[in-house]
């Protein structure tokens, strides 16, 4: 399974990309195993304050429906548009184009309390 | 996965599932594959080429004996009498409001005998009831422990029935041929859940490995129940436990076909005599959501006019039409093909349209 070495994890099988006080956020090779063929996504509208570990968005299976967690709070400043016409796009490519949404951090040391990618791949494992 | 309280019971093509890669869930009390490469992709085989279910958790009854035409005929809604041997139907067993106890296949497999094949999660109940309801010269037997099934689906299952059988399926469905296979007895059926071409294959555990490792050497794709469900909606026949239930008569299902009011007697006639001429409260419908909407699932709401009406019963985003589609027992007043209805999904109300039965056929 997946792990990129530059992301970090929540145990809830979302990663997040830190770029600067905005990141990406998105579910895991695992995650998206696990869930099966994605066939619906109801991503969080831009605006839509997140809160971390609290559910952000849906995503739905043909069996199915998934709750997303927000990694990190703060402000939601996009959400991928493309997953909409292809939300297979979260099996084929979880950690690139199947990114779920973009967000303000409102609080950085919230980092500290998510996975390191040896940790993660841990407790998939 | 949430453990259960009582353990599954295992098919006997359990290893073979686990090996193959499946992903298990529990199913009437039963551990079985949900899927293997994905629902859609299985879905598809089934549609456009050949794929293989395992059905060995479905129940096995065998029915004998001078008055088992006779006997059957006052369970189960069908005209049993009406069968010769080598043909099957799908008949209901009701208890006495006329409430739908299971839906099952008869097959009369000889003069003055029967197979019944029943659902997975109904054999102990359907067993008792039957075993209380003995009578005349009747032998009946629950033999689900000692038979597996598989049931092979698709416009190319009749040419995988020819390479692995060496038998030409007969193309009108109801069927069952006695037939062998590698010197064991089985049971080829021409029944199916699917709405596509294709037989069911009923044999002893024991043989149940070899013919579904044959029948998916000739290429049929192993396919799980998350296939069987799509592909069971797409085509509106009913699930018993969601679409139909105890205090739901066949007649508000739209099964009224698979009922002879004409007999005399069977269990729950009166019940339903009575409901005809009173008319019925709602009506089974299937529905089609009109645009781009969530999967639908069971026990959604369903509102018209803005007023909720009823639940989804079943639920799902149908793979070959690619829009949300569902079932559910509305009002008489509103059942009427065309009538505008709306689903909520979290909070959200989306548009849909009550559709004739079935939503799937290869025309559309």
């Amino acid at each position: 399974m997946n792990v990129p070495e530059d992301l970090k994890y929540a145990d809830s099988h979302e990663w997040i990309r830190v770029e600067g006080d905005t990141a990406t956020v998105g579910i895991t090779d695992h995650a998206q195993a696990e869930l099966t063929d994605i066939v619906f996504v109801e991503p969080p509208k831009p605006g839509t304050l997140a809160e971390a570990t609290k559910t952000i968005a849906v995503v739905e299976s043909v069996k199915a429906a998934s709750d997303i967690y927000s990694p990190v709070s703060g402000e939601v400043i996009e959400a991928n548009a493309a997953l909409d016409a292809d939300p297979a796009l979260l099996n084929t490519d979880p950690f690139g184009d199947g990114w779920l949404f973009k967000i303000r951090l409102s609080d950085a040391t919230e980092l500290d309390a998510l996975m390191s990618p040896e940790s993660y791949r841990a407790q998939i494992s | 996965m949430t453990p259960s309280d009582t353990p599954s019971q295992r098919s006997p093509l359990h290893d073979v599932h686990v090996s193959a890669g499946a992903r298990m869930v529990d199913f009437a009390g039963w551990e079985m594959p949900v899927q293997y490469t994905g629902i859609l992709d299985e879905h598809r085989a089934v549609r456009e080429a050949v794929g293989i279910f395992d059905i060995s958790h479905m129940g096995e009854f065998f029915v004998r004996g001078k008055d088992a035409t006779r006997w059957l005929d006052g369970l189960l809604t069908n005209q049993i009498s009406k069968l010769l041997p080598g043909e099957a139907q799908y008949t209901l067993m009701l208890n006495e409001q006329g409430g739908v106890i299971d839906d099952l296949i008869a097959y009369k497999t000889a003069e003055d005998a029967y197979l019944l094949i029943v659902n997975a999660s109904k054999i102990d109940e359907d067993a008792a009831w039957m075993n209380v309801h003995l009578a005349g010269d009747v032998e009946f037997e629950d033999n689900s422990a000692a038979f597996a099934a598989v049931a092979v689906q698709g416009p190319d299952a009749p040419a995988l029935c020819k390479q692995v059988f060496g038998f030409e399926l007969p193309t009108e469905r109801n069927r069952v041929i006695a037939s062998r296979w590698n010197d064991t007895d089985v049971w080829l059926v021409t029944t199916g859940y699917t709405g596509e071409v294709g037989f069911e294959c009923v044999v002893a555990t024991a043989h149940a490995a070899s013919i579904w490792d044959a029948c998916v050497s000739a290429g049929a794709k192993p396919c799980g129940l998350g296939a069987r469900d799509t592909l069971r909606l797409e085509m509106c026949y009913p699930l018993n436990g969601s679409d139909l239930a105890p205090d739901r008569t066949p007649l508000e299902a739209g099964l009224g076909f698979f009922v002879d009011l004409t007999k005399s007697e069977f269990i729950g006639k009166t019940a339903l005599d009575a409901q005809k001429a009173t008319g019925l409260n709602s009506r089974l419908m299937a529905l089609a959501v009109t645009e781009k909407s969530p999967p639908i699932r069971s026990h959604y709401p369903v509102f018209i006019d803005g007023v909720a009406v009823s639940e989804t019963s079943s639920g799902a985003l149908s793979p070959s039409l690619g829009i949300g589609i569902a079932m559910a027992y509305i009002p008489t007043t509103h059942a009427k093909i065309g009538q505008c209805v709306e689903i909520e999904v979290r909070g959200k109300k989306y548009p849909a349209v009550i559709k004739k039965k079935p939503l799937y056929s290869r025309a559309t």
